[in-house]
C-alpha cells in the first residue's frame, strides 16, 4: 500500500556529507578570497559558539524537559579549563587545541554530574533555583580563588589574559556538525527516546522501566559536555576570559535562544542563536543608544513569541534536508503528513 | 459482535509454561496515608495465566492496589511476592523489570511522541547497544532498532493500529489511545499486565471487542491480566477470579457467579434494604 520512495540511509547520509563539506569550502574560499572581512568572520565566530551553547541547553530544556539555570557556569568550567590548559601545555597548535576541547568538555561534564545528581531530585524552579545558585558559585570561585590558592591560576578579575587563539572558522564550523551530530544521533536512540519520555510524562516512564535518575543525569551530562567545549572555543576566540563573562544574564541569553527557537528542536536552538548572535552587531551599526536597548528587544521578542506561538518559533518540527527531498520525490500522492519526523539532518 | 483480530505470531514474547502456579501472591498489604488506611488486609492470589478482576465502589482503592503493586506507593504492611521473588525494596522500575507492566485510569501517553515511539520506549529495556554505539550508529543500533521496530509493529498489529504508528500520540482517538498504553505495557515483556479501567470511556461494540482482544492477549502471550473495571458486563464476562474491594478492604473473593449472589457484595453497591 506504501509506495513511496525511501531514500536509503548511506545516501542520505552522503547528501548531508556533501553539502556539509560544500559549505565548509565555500566558507574558506570566501573568507580567504576576501568576501567576509574580519569583522563578519568575528560575528561568525560568535555565531558558531552560541549555536553549540544554545544547541546543547536544548538537551536539558527541550529533551529532557528540566529548566537549569546555570548554562554559562558550564561554558565558564570549560573555558578555564580549556584556557588554563593551552596556557600550561607544552603542546601547541591543532593538536593542543584539539585536547583542549575535549578537556574542557570532559570537565564541563564531571561538573554536570556533580550539580547534577543532587540537582536533578528537584524539578521546576527548585532546579531552575539551584542550577542559578551553581551558575553564580562558579564565577564567584572564578572571580576570588586566586587569593586562596595563594598563586595565579584563574587571574581573578582582571581576567585569564594570553590564552593562545586557535578558535577558526573551520573549527567552529567542525565543532558545531559534531555537536549537532551527536546530539541528534543521540535523540534517534533508545537512549534519547529515554530522554524524552522523561520530559513526556515520568511516571509513565518509570512503568516502562526506564531508568528515569540515570537518563536525566545523562542528558544533563550531555548538555555540560557541550556547553563546556563552546566554553572553549570561546576562551581561544577571544583569548582573555573574565569571569563577568559568564553571569546570569549569559545563561539567561542562551534560554531565550532555545525558548525562541522552541524547546525540543535542533533547527529552532541553530535558527534562534543565529539571529540573537547577529542582532546586535546589526543594531550596533545603526547606532549604539539602539544597541543599548538590547535586552528591552530580546524581552518583546520572547513576549509576542510566547502570545502567538508559545512552543517557540519552530515547536518541535526537525528540520531535514533529506526527508525534505523525499517529499519532494513522493509529491504527486499527496499524503497528509501528520507528525513526521525527519532523521537525517543538518543545519 | 465482535471482530476476530488476527494475531501475530507467538513469538514476540518468550514462551511460557502454561500453568496455575501464582505468577503474583499480595499478603496482607496495606498502606497508610496520614492516619488513613487506604488498604488493609489485602490478600490475593493470582495465576499465571488467569484474568482477574477487581472491582468495587468509587474510591474503594482499587487504583491504590495497583499503585501498591508497581511500588508508586511503598506498602506500610504486607508482602509482594512476584514469581516467588520477594518484591520489597523494589521500586517502580524495578518491578516493571521484574514482570509488572500497567495501564493507568487517566491515561498516560508520551503525547508528543508518535504512536511507534511510545511502543519503542516500552521496548528500551530489551534493547541493550550502549550510548557510544548509538552516537557512531554501528551495526548494532541498526540491527536492534529494526527488530525493535519490527516487534512494535506486529505489538501495534494485536489492536490493528500498526498503520497509526506515525502518528502523533496525543492526535489519537481516546479508546486508540486506550489501547496504544496496553501495548506500550505489553512491550515491556510483562508477565502480569495490570489494567486500570481499561474500558472506560468505550461503547458497548468497542468494549465488546476490547473483551476479545484480553482473552486473546492472554492467550498469545501466556501472561497473567489483573483488571480494574466498572463495566460488569466486561469483568463477569472474561474474568475467571475477582475480588471485591471496599473501604479498603476485600469483602469477596470467587468465581463470576459467586460474586454476583454474595449479599455482602450486593451491599455495597446498592446499600441494605430497610427492613420493615
Amino acid at each position: 500500500m506504501n509506495q513511496e520512495k525511501q531514500i536509503p540511509m548511506p545516501v542520505r547520509y552522503l547528501i548531508n556529507i556533501a553539502l556539509l563539506a560544500i559549505c565548509l569550502v565555500a566558507g574558506n574560499l570566501l573568507i580567504s578570497g576576501g568576501f567576509i572581512s574580519s569583522y563578519y568572520q568575528k560575528i561568525l565566530l560568535q555565531v558558531g559558539i552560541y549555536i553549540i551553547a544554545a544547541v546543547s541547553l536544548n538537551v536539558a530544556t527541550g529533551y529532557l524537559g528540566q529548566l537549569p539555570l546555570g548554562h554559562a557556569g558550564f561554558m565558564a568550567v570549560g573555558g578555564y579549563t580549556a584556557g588554563i590548559f593551552l596556557k600550561a601545555c607544552p603542546l601547541t597548535g591543532i593538536p593542543a587545541f584539539i585536547l583542549s576541547l575535549v578537556l574542557a568538555g570532559i570537565v564541563a561534564g564531571i561538573f554536570g554530574i556533580i550539580i547534577g545528581i543532587p540537582a536533578l531530585r528537584l524539578k521546576g524552579d527548585y532546579l531552575a533555583i539551584i542550577t542559578l545558585g551553581f551558575g553564580e558559585i562558579i564565577r564567584v570561585i572564578l572571580l576570588n580563588i586566586d587569593n586562596v590558592l595563594g598563586f595565579k591560576l584563574t587571574g581573578g578579575a582582571g581576567g585569564l589574559m594570553g590564552i593562545p587563539k586557535y578558535t577558526s572558522f573551520n573549527s567552529v564550523f567542525l565543532c558545531v556538525v559534531i555537536t549537532c551530530f551527536v546530539i541528534h544521533t543521540l535523540i534517534k536512540s533508545r537512549h534519547g527516546r529515554a530522554i524524552l519520555s522523561i520530559r513526556e510524562n515520568e511516571i509513565a516512564a518509570e512503568s516502562c522501566g526506564i531508568n528515569t535518575t540515570y537518563y536525566k543525569t545523562m542528558a544533563f551530562v550531555v548538555s555540560a559536555f557541550f556547553a563546556g567545549v563552546s566554553g572553549a572555543l570561546f576562551a581561544s576566540y577571544l583569548g582573555i576570559l573574565v569571569p563577568g563573562d559568564f553571569g546570569f544574564m549569559k545563561s539567561i541569553e542562551i534560554l531565550v535562544m532555545v525558548v525562541l527557537g522552541g524547546m525540543g528542536s535542533m533547527i529552532g536552538s541553530v535558527i534562534a542563536a543565529t539571529v540573537l548572535t547577529i542582532v546586535p552587531f546589526l543594531l550596533q551599526s545603526i547606532s549604539q543608544t539602539v544597541a543599548d536597548y538590547r535586552m528591552v528587544i530580546y524581552s518583546v521578542l520572547l513576549i509576542v513569541v510566547m502570545i502567538f506561538k508559545p512552543s517557540g518559533l519552530m515547536g518541535t518540527y526537525d528540520f531535514s534536508l533529506t526527508s525534505l527531498i523525499q517529499r519532494l520525490i513522493n509529491l504527486p500522492s499527496v499524503h497528509e503528513g501528520v507528525a513526521k519526523k525527519g532523521d537525517g539532518r543538518n543545519e | 459482535m465482535s471482530k476476530m483480530v488476527p494475531m501475530p505470531s507467538h513469538s514476540i514474547l518468550p514462551q511460557r509454561d502454561v500453568d496455575k502456579t501464582p505468577i503474583l501472591e499480595a499478603r496482607l498489604l496495606g498502606i497508610d496515608f496520614g492516619g488513613l488506611t487506604a488498604v488493609d488486609n489485602f490478600t490475593l492470589t493470582i495465576g499465571r495465566t488467569e484474568i482477574a478482576g477487581l472491582i468495587g465502589p468509587n474510591g474503594a482503592g482499587k487504583t491504590t492496589v495497583f499503585n501498591l503493586l508497581t511500588k508508586v506507593y511503598q506498602p506500610t504492611r504486607g508482602t509482594i511476592l512476584l514469581d516467588t521473588k520477594d518484591t520489597s525494596g523494589m521500586n517502580t522500575i524495578q518491578v516493571n523489570r521484574a514482570g509488572i507492566a500497567r495501564t493507568f485510569q487517566n491515561i498516560r501517553l508520551f503525547k508528543n511522541l508518535s504512536v511507534l515511539d511510545n511502543v519503542l520506549i516500552g521496548i528500551h529495556n530489551s534493547m541493550d547497544y550502549p550510548l557510544v554505539t548509538s552516537v557512531l550508529r554501528l551495526p548494532q543500533y541498526w540491527k536492534q532498532e529494526q527488530e525493535a521496530k519490527e516487534k512494535a509493529l506486529k505489538l501495534l498489529s494485536i489492536f490493528q493500529m500498526q498503520d497509526l504508528a506515525k502518528y502523533q500520540a496525543g492526535a489519537l482517538p481516546y479508546g486508540a489511545q486506550r489501547r496504544l498504553e496496553i501495548v506500550r505495557a505489553l512491550a515491556t515483556n510483562p508477565k502480569l499486565l495490570l489494567l486500570d479501567e481499561p474500558a472506560a470511556g468505550m461503547n458497548p461494540s468497542e468494549t465488546a471487542e476490547l473483551m476479545e482482544n484480553i482473552r486473546q492477549i492472554r492467550d498469545t502471550f501466556q501472561i497473567a491480566i489483573m483488571l480494574i473495571e466498572h463495566d460488569m458486563n466486561l469483568v463477569m464476562g472474561i474474568c475467571e477470579g475477582i475480588a471485591v474491594l471496599n473501604y479498603g478492604r476485600i469483602i469477596a473473593k470467587g468465581t463470576p457467579e459467586e460474586i454476583q449472589e454474595n449479599p455482602a457484595v450486593i451491599e455495597a453497591y446498592l446499600g441494605k434494604r430497610k427492613e420493615g
